[in-house]
């Protein structure tokens, strides 16, 4: 027997040695189907091979738990009052780079389901998106194409788009970031499982037909860089939102039955890791005929059917009697549905087609994809960029004022307006607070109960360093939410980085997910759920690494929330966290004033997590105790973005008094540094000194930075003053005018 | 005074309006499967927003071929209160129980936002309990440009079947304050007997004021306040 060429093994993405390893394993020679099933639940996507070892370090522990992470499709949080969420971030970047409109589309899609498979109703959603250079083609091609599928995906579902973000850099230019993020809403007593009770359940695929799209999605587009993907599109699969909200309908009611048992989604690697990861919750084999599976196409083989990723379609676990109901109710939502297996007790996954068997293979080895360990030194590039002199770059020829409105008119700054408005972000009428806002803010019908919900990521930040960068993200999202009221619950963190067989790129992975842990467990959060996204790389360049982090929160009197905007004439500007309201040169790492006026990304960052859970209490608890009247974290551009942010959305100016005056050379790190653990509250003079007074207790830093009030956001002693018209315009039109669109 | 609202495969304003009519405004509501035959027992019929069937051939042009729609065509054609919202006003129109068409949006995107409208008659079975004529309501759509020809213009304007119009905060209809590039700023009409009135915007979303307002509501309670004055004449 002649031995497998390497094209056969790198169609299925495997390398030779994880060949010869199922070689070992199975004592034989793998079949050609057995090589796809193998090439698909080993790679990345489906075995997290080069995460997995990382991912064991993140905190996974919380009193709110019901349903463990990693158990099941997503980790389950009890909110109270006999209701759970359920909630997860997925990427659909490689798809999305070669297909914009249904790479995106289905990225939605595919998160749903996940969400869905728990038993829980999909209640709202967010995109955290990253694209490249603004002006270049390319980029507004992608823009434009994943904003449109995001927009008729979301809103033919009927599942509100609340809130996320949208971040230029020039990394993304080949490889964009489509990350998104579900929550879904179920009673405690039906969360769902994604297993079957006993051998015997038989198996039903239900939704739409399988086809020959999407083959290879998990082991093939999402395995590789980006110079392969153009080749690819055949492997895009393409959406369609009416069968989703169909299913959608259709499984909320059939998880009520008796005779239901399990349900999982058919994501990457469709019904082959979809079946395989059941029969592994389940301690059970799998037997699969693929004749039943109803198909699109004609003459489809074995090995299509077992790995086409065609989306919309659900596979649920049910028992072998008394399950007509069932088939009444898919009857009644006309879907198409097919018994296509039963679970067994042999431990195998055993695929035939018409009588005839393709495979039988155990599940045990399938499902246990090779760990890599990773290196620890730190690549010496890096040492450079953290050591970036500041004092070497050339001045500011623009004054303050001209700064500040080229910063509020930067993408990255500017209202993401024109994209959200594209949303649907109201249906099912739960949206306290909508995009625009810190976070989202969802009621729960039923319940005197709402959450809050924010997605982050900072890949300059993470870039200058990762330890760093990571924890802010994780920081930026619960503040995000704290500045809310809400008690951060738990998190879902989206990893996209470049080809983990670098040294860089397992630096970025290994130090940016032990930021993540050390920041979950400081903010006392756990990470319920995930996603890995590698290989986001071209010939020319790599992205930034890019965590997202999605964080929930509760608050338990809605009426006590505060959104960002200030209010009334009069009330005072206080920062918490800092004792100037200046920032300083450390600031200006991986700063988006760095970017905008320099096109550079370098210097360092820093985090205290402690001082981070300190601010992030003092701010709750002066919402709930209803000292401040707003709160609004300083974010991209800092502290005099963040102000500006303020009053724009108040419709109010400012004057800003500092004790310390702006410096000749340093003032735009000053005024745009990005320091972590900064919150801009506003509030009423009779609750000035009590607010003060809690910081020093919680030992705050704090800073009193002004007044609300006027037409023009002033800055006394500095000559500076921008009208607010012109802020406000420049705020409003700015992401249009870079875009061109 | 029972409320039916209508479900086809792809609405989702249905639970909305569920929660709007019964839960908010203490109205029975039960929904109608877009497979029944008949509306009998239902004192108004709801057509909620959503995207019946995808719509992927034109909104709202294959949801009036279900079998639920002749039933409601007759209940509207026996003078029924019939209400469409979105989805629903677009399904009425391609129906034939409203005259002219949704196309899509002047700019080509969808919209979703909230904006205001002014009420152009409060003596309507749809809007007799609105205290003042300027509200504010979302919207969420991408075919909400209502078109028709100049003479049927003329006529919903001559007959006073235009309800509601597309404004801006002061209750004027202008260019900047129309969301969609609708004829005449029309973001709701009647039909020429006033018992089936379709509208873009959506009342079910405002009925709280934690959601963001309660301009809807009123519909609900005129919808009421219309069928028992009906039925107290007809026993009289």
């Amino acid at each position: 027997m002649s031995p497998i060429s390497d094209r056969s093994l790198a169609e299925v993405a495997l390398s030779r040695a994880e060949y010869e390893a199922i070689c070992d394993r199975l004592g034989r020679e793998p079949n050609g189907l057995e090589l796809g099933l193998f090439g698909s639940m080993w790679s990345e996507h489906c075995g997290y091979k080069h995460t997995k070892p990382l991912l064991r370090t993140l905190p996974n522990t919380s009193d709110r738990l019901l349903v463990a992470p990693g158990a099941e499709n997503a980790g389950v949080i009890d909110v109270g009052d006999g209701h759970a969420i359920a909630f997860k971030i997925e990427s659909h970047n490689h798809p999305s780079a070669v297909e914009p409109v249904q790479g995106a589309a289905t990225g939605v899609g595919g998160i749903v389901r996940d969400i869905l498979a728990m038993g829980a109703r999909p209640i709202a959603l967010l995109n955290s998106l990253r694209f490249g250079e603004p002006s270049r083609e390319r980029t507004r091609y992608l823009v434009s194409g994943v904003v449109s599928g995001i927009s008729d995906y979301g809103n033919c579902i009927g599942v509100p788009n609340v809130g996320g973000e949208v971040v230029f850099h020039e990394s993304y230019d080949d490889n964009p970031l489509i990350n998104v993020m579900c929550v879904g809403i179920i009673e405690n007593a039906d969360v769902m499982s994604a297993r079957a009770d006993a051998p015997g359940d038989i198996l039903v695929i239900v939704g739409a037909k399988t086809g020959r799209d999407g083959i290879h999605g998990a082991s093939g587009l999402a395995s590789q860089t980006l110079q392969d993907d153009a080749e690819m599109r055949p492997a895009v699969q393409v959406g369609n939102p009416f069968m989703e909200k169909v299913l959608i309908e259709a499984c909320l009611e059939a998880a009520k039955l008796q005779c239901v048992v399990g349900m999982q989604d058919c994501g990457a690697a469709g019904i082959t890791s979809a079946s395989v990861e059941m029969a592994e919750r389940s301690g059970m084999g799998i037997a699969i005929d693929t004749s039943r599976v109803p198909q699109r196409e004609d003459g489809m083989t074995p090995y299509e059917v077992m790995l086409s990723e065609s989306q919309e379609r659900m596979l649920l676990a049910v028992k072998p009697d008394d399950n007509e109901d069932l088939f009444v109710l898919l009857d009644k939502w006309e879907l198409p549905y097919a018994v296509i297996g039963h679970f067994s007790e042999d431990g195998n996954v055993e695929v035939s087609a018409s009588g005839t068997r393709h495979c039988s293979t155990p599940v045990s080895v399938l499902a246990d994809a090779p760990e890599y360990p990773f290196r620890t030194s730190q690549p010496p590039e890096l040492a450079e960029v953290q050591a970036f002199d500041f004092s070497s770059l050339p001045p500011m020829s623009m004054s303050p004022t001209e700064a500040a409105l080229h910063m509020l008119r930067a993408p990255n700054i500017a209202s993401k307006r024109p994209v959200w408005q594209r949303y649907d972000h109201q249906v099912q009428n739960n949206t306290v607070a909508g995009p625009g806002n810190d976070a989202a803010v969802m009621r729960i019908q039923g319940t005197a109960k709402t959450i809050a919900m924010s997605t982050d990521g900072n890949g300059a930040s993470v870039f200058v360093n990762p330890y760093v960068g990571a924890a802010a993200a994780v920081a930026e999202a619960c503040r995000n939410v704290s500045c809310l009221g809400a008690t951060p619950v738990a998190i879902t963190d989206g990893l996209n980085y470049g080809n983990p067989e670098t040294d860089a790129v397992q630096y970025q992975l290994q130090e940016s997910i032990a930021g993540i842990a050390d920041a979950a467990r400081a903010l006392g959060v756990p990470v319920v759920s995930g996603n890995a996204s590698l290989y986001n790389e071209s010939e020319t360049s790599r992205i930034l690494p890019t965590p997202i982090v999605g964080a929930v929160g509760i608050i338990d009197d809605v009426a006590k929330t505060v959104g960002p905007a200030f209010r009334d004439d009069g009330d005072h500007i206080v920062l918490l966290g800092s004792e100037s309201a200046w920032d300083n040169v450390a600031g200006a790492g991986g700063s988006e004033a760095l970017q905008r006026f320099y096109g550079i990304t370098a210097g360092d960052a820093s985090i205290d997590l402690e001082l981070e859970a300190a601010v992030q209490d003092l701010c709750r608890e002066l919402i709930h105790d209803g000292l401040i009247k707003s709160a609004h974290d300083c974010a991209t551009g800092g502290f005099f973005i963040a102000l500006l942010e303020a009053c724009i959305m108040g419709c109010t100016g400012a004057t800003i008094t500092t004790q310390r005056k702006l410096h000749e050379t340093d003032w735009v790190w000053q005024m745009f540094g990005e320091s972590q653990s900064r919150v801009i509250v506003t509030a009423h003079d009779e609750h000035l000194n009590d607010i003060l007074k809690r910081a020093n207790e919680r030992g705050v830093p704090w800073s009193q930075a002004g007044l609300v009030g006027g037409d023009s956001i002033r800055v006394s002693d500095e000559g500076i003053s921008i009208p607010l018209d012109l802020a406000q315009q420049a705020w409003s039109t700015g992401f249009n005018a870079a875009l061109g669109f | 005074m029972k409320f039916g609202i209508v479900v086809f495969p792809g609405t989702w304003s249905d639970r909305d309006m569920h929660y709007a009519i019964s839960t908010v405004s203490q109205y029975d509501a039960e929904y109608i499967w877009h497979q029944d035959h008949t509306v009998d027992g239902f004192d108004a019929v709801i057509l909620p927003g959503g995207f019946s069937y995808g719509d992927y051939l034109r909104a709202g042009a294959i949801a009036r071929f279900s079998p639920v729609m002749e039933a409601v065509s007759d209940f509207a054609r026996g003078g029924g209160i019939v209400f469409g919202s979105c989805n629903g006003f677009q399904i009425l129109c391609e129906a034939g129980l409203l005259p002219g068409a949704l196309v899509r949006n002047d700019h080509t995107q969808f919209r979703c936002q909230v904006v205001h409208l002014k009420v152009a008659h409060r003596d309507t079975p749809f809007t007799s309990r609105y205290e003042n004529d300027l509200l504010t309501m979302p919207i969420s759509h991408g075919e909400g440009n209502f078109q028709a020809d100049e003479d049927t213009i003329a006529e919903l304007e001559a007959n006073n079947q235009v309800l509601f119009r597309y404004s801006d905060a002061d209750g004027n209809a202008t260019a900047a304050s129309n969301p969609n590039g609708s004829i005449n700023n029309i973001a709701g009409i009647v039909n020429r007997a006033g018992n089936v009135l379709g509208m873009m915007p959506h009342p079910e979303r405002a009925c709280e004021d934690i959601i963001g307002g309660t301009d809807g509501n009123p519909v609900w309670h005129s919808i009421a306040q219309y069928v028992r004055n009906v039925r107290t004449t007809t026993r009289r």
